[in-house]
């Protein structure tokens, strides 16, 4: 494992995302989703939305990262809240 | 009637599984791993946040190649995708000729990168090219090697030659699925062929293009062989693409940290636009 160069927040991110797929995983199998449309111009299930959450959380990163000089923390609780409105809503 | 739920298929994806862990998802996360730190051997790696990112995200020279890339991607789209469906449409539909015309189609496509690469730097050569040399007779001064202009439209002209077969060869068989009812309603309404084309095969070509055009982005996308064998990148920067600067700064200069923050920010464009292009051709049909 030392050759994979790992560091505490990168191990804590890759375990968050672990935890976040087996919770789909149980809330499908418990709950399965019905796909339905929101705001977002297309037919989404509950994965979809997820994808799409984090896809936009990630450029908003590089955004807040690559343009302003904003901590991280700004761009993470705004993906933040970004991640509960697509969920919710979209 | 009740439908019996087997899961025991699930097993069946486990190899796929355990493959895609080792070639992909480890080397990611160790990428991932190396973007956030300042390493300098084994024992010495320095956390670093996101310094990496913000080095690379306010780099001219990759504003420069991210900006060739998309032009060239672009360019390599409106030339080849009319050319594809214009040269399927033309093609023989039976016959002896129909077998020549799919091989000779095909010859391209089984052609190695580097060798292509190899085929058009003697190729576009003034002193021993065919092309060169011709282009010398008639007195137009062409030089791949120190005229940027030629140089960007040598490898435009390389990827045109190399794959705008694979996008006749989908179009071909895209229009060789629509059945022959739509062309025998199109005659008896004495529809034009610009008609046809437009109100039958075009629609009808439309997933087919929509794989040709996914296919071609990506290819064109992360085009590394041949112009690093054709110009190596130049003259100057004119045909340095966004591969060749991610590969300078990881294995030429060894800059671990940048080099694997800027690959994750390629594999982020990448991702969003695949993503774009499979929702587009998987909602194409449900809404």
């Amino acid at each position: 494992m030392e050759w994979m160069a790992w560091t505490l927040p990168t191990a804590l991110f890759f375990a968050a995302v672990g935890v976040l797929l087996v919770c789909m995983t149980l809330l499908e199998l418990r709950h399965p989703c019905v796909e339905r449309r929101g705001f977002l111009p297309i037919v989404t299930s509950r994965g979809d939305r997820l994808f799409v959450g984090l896809l936009v959380s990630a450029y908003l990163h590089l955004l807040v990262v690559g343009v302003s000089d904003w901590p991280l923390w700004v761009a993470s609780l705004m993906s933040l809240g970004w991640l509960v409105v697509v969920l919710r809503w979209g | 009637m009740n439908k019996v739920r087997n899961n025991k298929a699930w097993w069946l994806v486990l190899p796929v599984f355990t493959l895609v862990a080792f070639s992909a998802v480890v080397p990611m996360m160790t990428v991932v791993n190396y973007s956030v730190q300042d390493i300098f051997d084994q024992s010495n790696r320095y956390f670093v946040g996101a310094d990496w990112y913000r080095q690379v995200l306010r780099d001219p020279a990759l504003h420069d190649a991210l900006l060739r890339q998309f032009i060239y991607s672009g360019c390599v789209l409106l030339i080849e995708i009319p050319l594809g469906i214009a040269i399927a449409l033309t093609m023989p539909t039976k016959g002896r000729m129909a077998s020549i015309c799919l091989i000779v189609m095909a010859i391209p496509l089984l052609i190695p990168w580097n060798v292509v690469g190899t085929i058009w730097q003697i190729f576009g050569r003034a002193d021993i090219g065919l092309m060169g040399a011709a282009l010398a007779k008639l007195g137009v001064n062409y030089n791949y090697a120190s005229d940027p202009f030629d140089a960007w439209l040598t490898v435009l002209v390389m990827d045109v030659w190399h794959w705008t077969s694979l996008v006749a060869l989908l179009c071909y068989s895209g229009l060789r699925a629509i059945p022959d009812v739509y062309y025998q309603a199109a005659r008896i309404d004495r529809a034009s062929a610009w008609a046809v084309f437009r109100h039958i095969q075009l629609p009808k070509l439309k997933n087919v293009l929509l794989i040709a055009v996914m296919l071609r982005f990506m290819d064109s996308f992360m085009i590394y062989t041949e112009p690093f064998v054709l110009t190596g990148g130049g003259p100057g920067n004119a045909t340095t693409f966004l591969s060749q600067t991610l590969t300078r700064m990881a294995v030429g200069q060894f800059d671990l940290g940048p080099a694997a923050a800027f690959s994750l920010v390629y594999f982020l464009i990448i991702l969003l636009v695949s993503w774009l292009f499979y929702t587009a051709m998987t909602h194409a049909d449900k809404d």
